[in-house]
């Protein structure tokens, strides 16, 4: 069967101007989110979807504001709610184009039941996620992600918290689509939002966010522009996973365990470096991918993108064919339905 | 047929004649009882009775067996007007020792008690508590108890028709059944048709349950004792003309929201998670997903009342159904739902509280916690059903006062009256009132997302999606045209407007009314689900010469504009409800001046009208 596509196409070509709203932006200067909010707005007009159906929907923290900085519609809800409230939005109103912007400690602490039951249903929504590590809008407390045994404001002593890594959870309840992007690569973050965005289902975008003020540098051991090369991969679907600033290492898999390997070194050829493919229904590739760490490099792009039908397409179905051979045509019939009888 | 037969054979002036009466079935949980009442009752409204139930049941699904703690009961209540499901019985069918044990406190003196004497084997009576022989000689004298062997009747029938004993015992409540239809004089036709109709595709369980209906109708003719307590019920004279079925609360408040959806042009959007005794709202509605009902099982009750925020803030009539732990759950995003004055309708069926406390009980210990339970000054609207039946039209209420004065409603139901059953006279949803959602009209440039209606002060309804009305809404204070707003003027006001916006459903809603003797002495006051009990005390005690008026509250938050010159006119007002003075506290609030006093219960039953008549008395004694 045809994919049923439910958000309108807009007649007109829109500009990146044209969605910035008049809100003044009140991050910290030198935030993270101020990129990512450039990257969503330049990808608006590139999917082109109408803009007043574009609903853009939030939890708290300081990612949630995005909302304010969008000029559509939005809802910037209650802490940790923010997949929820969008789940009854796209309910209501499958033409709506639906983002929901989260942060770490908003999506995965509070709001943790919330996301992986929007994942699980593969709900039509695009959410991002803002990891910076830390609850920033609270001045500097542990969050479920934190490195374990980081000194923060609430763990004087070091966190005993194992963290969450959201890929697995997104593999764990079955997820469609995981990529993930960094801060300070705005041009990775916006294809990789414009692939999301064209995804029918559930995205999960990770973006790995800087905040200067209360967690400087958590992603720096990988991020920083001279490492960054050689310990980080993207991902591209279809191609050899090969990363480093000569372009020389890949990753092998050697019958065990996923290893990084130099091309020319040990007798390895390009051929014996994986090919990345996004599409294999089996969580277990993407799950190691979405893993890697330390001597592996960090694992950016899409990671995971698998097409099975929306929540939003199976509903609509459903309800078509309900409403279609349903018995009572109006409220009426069914109130005068079964036993009744004339006083 | 049966029914000739029998006419043939007796006298007229065997049968009694009564106004009322009330058959209480009771069993282990799986025994049918549930069943049994269901078709006694239809059975009875078909005929011309009104009637009303209430099922007894306990939370866990099969407790152990033949133990107290698995019995489960079925009151129903029939008659010419019939309020309430009655207080205790006059027909007592208990299906094994436990039942027996726990259930005879609810039989009058003198009522007829019918057991399955098979059951009654030493094992179960010790499983039941039961030391010394159960049938005292003052048990005899009190009651009637006609000693039936139901199992064993009921296994040889089966047996006749090659079932195991499993499933014969599975009809041993039809036997029960077709005693209880002997002694009301009813015929069996029409529960044979719905045998016929629930077991369409199993043929020999239709056979087997007509079989061991027929066998028990006939055993009970057989049986001299019985024929002195044939009763013909006399039929309701007072309904008004008009089509009617039986419902249940929870159905009924189900059907109210999908007429609103209907007549407001909104589409129905219910987000839920299961709750005892709530759930029931929710499968009716999955069940009607064909005339538009868009149903979401949420991953909790948080998620529920998010889902249903969302919904409406994309144009919904959205609601979620809960219970008192699901309500405690909502609380923060009702808070959302007031800062946002979003369209909401939340129907919570009360249950004993606190914490997950009875929930298979009623009562009516929410209320504080509905009018008051957020943090910040944060009104909204508070309704009560009264009545089974009226739970249509108090659910069809919330959502248009949600949506024309868009603000969350708060509609309290409870435990008895969502699994209670009642006779409901079918409206036409045409006859209705209108609803009309304060929809915004796309492109207009003064839209302003809290721009408010002079006269009501809700604010215009903006849906995503229309175009040139782009706006943020959320839990942070907002400034009327949209922005955020932390300015300590602008909050003064806002929270100024959101109270008035509720207090100004008042001008839109009716006066108080007082039934039962205006000039009285003393004023009973009542609210939400206990309406039967005290209607029926009241109206008893006038009867009787005893002078009490009596004023049911529907409209809670905000109150009739009348209320106080109501409570003002009265010496003396005595405030009953089902917890321990919630709707007191809340009206002396308002009305210091007023002396009332509290008839309060707590013990997740509902009032009976015996206790309720003591009360008055003894008040206006004092």
């Amino acid at each position: 069967m045809a994919k049923r596509h439910f958000v309108p196409t807009a007649d007109r070509k829109y500009t990146k101007a044209d969605f910035a709203s008049d809100q003044m932006v009140k991050w910290c200067p030198g935030c993270g989110d101020h990129a990512i909010l450039s990257s969503l707005l330049n990808v608006f007009p590139r999917v082109g979807h109408k803009k007043e159906n574009i609903c853009m929907v939030s939890g708290i923290g300081c990612s949630s504001r995005i909302p304010y900085y969008v000029d559509s519609y939005g809802f910037h809800s209650i802490h940790g709610r923010a997949c929820a409230v969008a789940t009854g939005v796209k309910l209501a109103n499958p033409a709506l184009s639906v983002w929901v912007n989260m942060g770490d400690g908003d999506s995965m602490a509070i709001g943790g039941n919330h996301l992986i039951h929007a994942i699980r249903r593969n709900q039509d929504f695009n959410i991002t996620i803002f990891n910076n590590e830390i609850y920033g809008l609270t001045k500097g407390q542990y969050s479920p992600t934190t490195k374990f045994g980081q000194i923060t404001k609430t763990s004087p002593f070091g966190t005993i918290d194992f963290p969450f890594n959201p890929g697995e959870l997104v593999m764990g309840a079955q997820g469609t689509f995981f990529a993930r992007a960094l801060d300070s690569v705005p041009t990775l973050t916006t294809d990789i939002m414009e692939r999301a965005a064209r995804h029918d289902g559930c995205s999960v975008v990770e973006v790995l966010q800087n905040c200067m003020i209360f967690n400087d540098k958590t992603h720096a051991s990988f991020s920083a522009r001279e490492v960054r090369d050689d310990r980080t991969i993207v991902l591209e679907h279809g191609k050899p996973m090969i990363f480093g600033k000569n372009r020389d290492k890949g990753l092998r898999f050697n019958g065990r365990f996923l290893e990084a390997v130099t091309i020319g070194e040990n007798g390895v050829t390009i051929d014996d470096i994986m090919v990345h493919d996004e599409t294999t229904e089996d969580t277990g590739i993407h799950m190691t991918l979405a893993r890697m760490h330390g001597d592996l490099p960090v694992a950016l792009g899409v990671i995971r993108n698998v097409n099975r039908p929306s929540y939003t397409e199976l509903y609509e179905d459903q309800m078509d064919e309900a409403m279609g051979g349903c018995k009572y045509k109006c409220v009426d019939d069914l109130l005068n339905s079964g036993d009744t009888w004339e006083v | 047929m049966i029914s000739t037969k029998i006419k043939n054979e007796m006298t007229d002036n065997q049968i009694q004649s009564k106004e009322d009466l009330v058959i209480r079935f009771a069993g282990d949980s799986g025994d049918g009882m549930q069943l049994s009442g269901t078709l006694f009752s239809d059975a009875s409204a078909l005929t011309g009775n009104d009637i009303a139930t209430f099922p007894d049941y306990p939370p866990e699904i099969r407790a152990p067996h033949n133990t107290i703690a698995g019995v489960s009961g079925y009151q129903v209540h029939v008659g010419n007007r019939i309020y309430s499901s009655g207080d205790k019985c006059d027909i007592l069918v208990a299906m094994n020792p436990a039942s027996f044990k726990s259930n005879l406190k609810w039989a009058k003196k003198g009522a007829t008690v019918i057991v399955d004497i098979d059951t009654f084997t030493d094992e179960a009576l010790a499983k039941a508590g039961i030391t010394e022989n159960p049938f005292s000689d003052e048990m005899e004298r009190e009651y009637t108890i006609i000693k039936a062997p139901i199992s064993s009747f009921t296994f040889r029938i089966g047996q006749s028709q090659g079932a195991d004993k499993k499933t014969s015992d599975k009809s041993r409540n039809m036997f029960a059944l077709g005693i209880i239809f002997f002694m009301t004089n009813h015929t069996l036709d029409l529960t044979f048709r719905y045998i016929e109709r629930k077991f369409a595709k199993k043929p020999t369980v239709i056979m087997l349950n007509k079989a061991v209906l027929t066998e028990g109708y006939e055993y009970a003719e057989k049986l001299e004792v019985i024929h002195s307590k044939i009763v013909d019920v006399a039929k309701c004279t007072t309904m008004p003309k008009g089509r009617y079925r039986n419902i249940t609360g929870n159905v009924a408040t189900a059907w109210g929201l999908l007429a609103a959806a209907e007549r407001s042009g909104r589409r129905l959007f219910l987000g839920s998670y299961p709750i005892t005794p709530a759930t029931d709202i929710m499968v009716e509605l999955a069940k009607n997903k064909g005339l538009g009902a868009r149903v979401f099982q949420a991953e909790d009750e948080i998620a529920g009342i998010c889902s249903a925020i969302g919904a409406s803030y994309a144009g919904a009539l959205a609601c979620t159904s809960t219970s008192g732990p699901g309500l405690s759950l909502k609380s923060e995003a009702l808070g959302l739902a007031v800062m946002t004055e979003l369209p909401l309708v939340v129907i919570d069926v009360q249950r004993g509280g606190p914490s997950t406390g009875l929930p298979t009980k009623t009562e009516q210990s929410d209320l504080v916690q509905a009018l008051y339970g957020r943090n910040g000054e944060a009104p909204l609207v508070v309704l009560a059903a009264s009545s089974s039946a009226n739970c249509f039209y108090w659910a069809y209420n919330a959502a248009k006062i949600a949506l024309e004065h868009m603000t969350p409603v708060i509609l309290l139901t409870d435990g008895y009256l969502g699994n209670g059953s009642q006779l409901f006279r079918i409206p036409k949803v045409a006859d209705l009132p209108s609803i009309t959602p304060r929809l915004a009209t796309p492109n207009d440039p003064d839209y302003r997302p809290y721009r408010r209606d002079p006269e009501t002060f809700a604010r215009q309804w903006a849906l995503p999606g229309m175009e040139g009305l782009s706006h943020r809404v959320g839990g942070l204070e907002k400034s009327p045209d949209g922005p955020l707003s932390i300015d300590p003027e602008n909050h003064a006001l806002m929270t100024f407007n959101r109270q008035e916006k509720v207090n100004r459903v008042a001008n839109y809603i009716p006066n108080q009314e007082v039934t039962g003797d205006p000039d009285a002495d003393l004023l009973v006051v009542g609210w939400g689900g206990t309406s039967g009990a005290i209607t029926m005390a009241v109206e008893e005690l006038n009867n009787e010469g005893t002078k009490v008026a009596y004023t049911h509250f529907n409209y809670i938050c905000p109150l009739p504009k009348n209320t106080g010159d109501i409570l003002r006119k009265y010496k003396k007002i005595v405030v009953c409800e089902l917890n321990n003075g919630q709707f007191l506290g809340y009206l002396r609030t308002q009305f210091p001046e007023c002396p009332m006093q509290a008839y309060n219960k707590v013990m997740g039953l509902p009032f009976e009208v015996g206790e309720l008549k003591d009360c008055f008395t003894k008040i206006l004694g004092e």
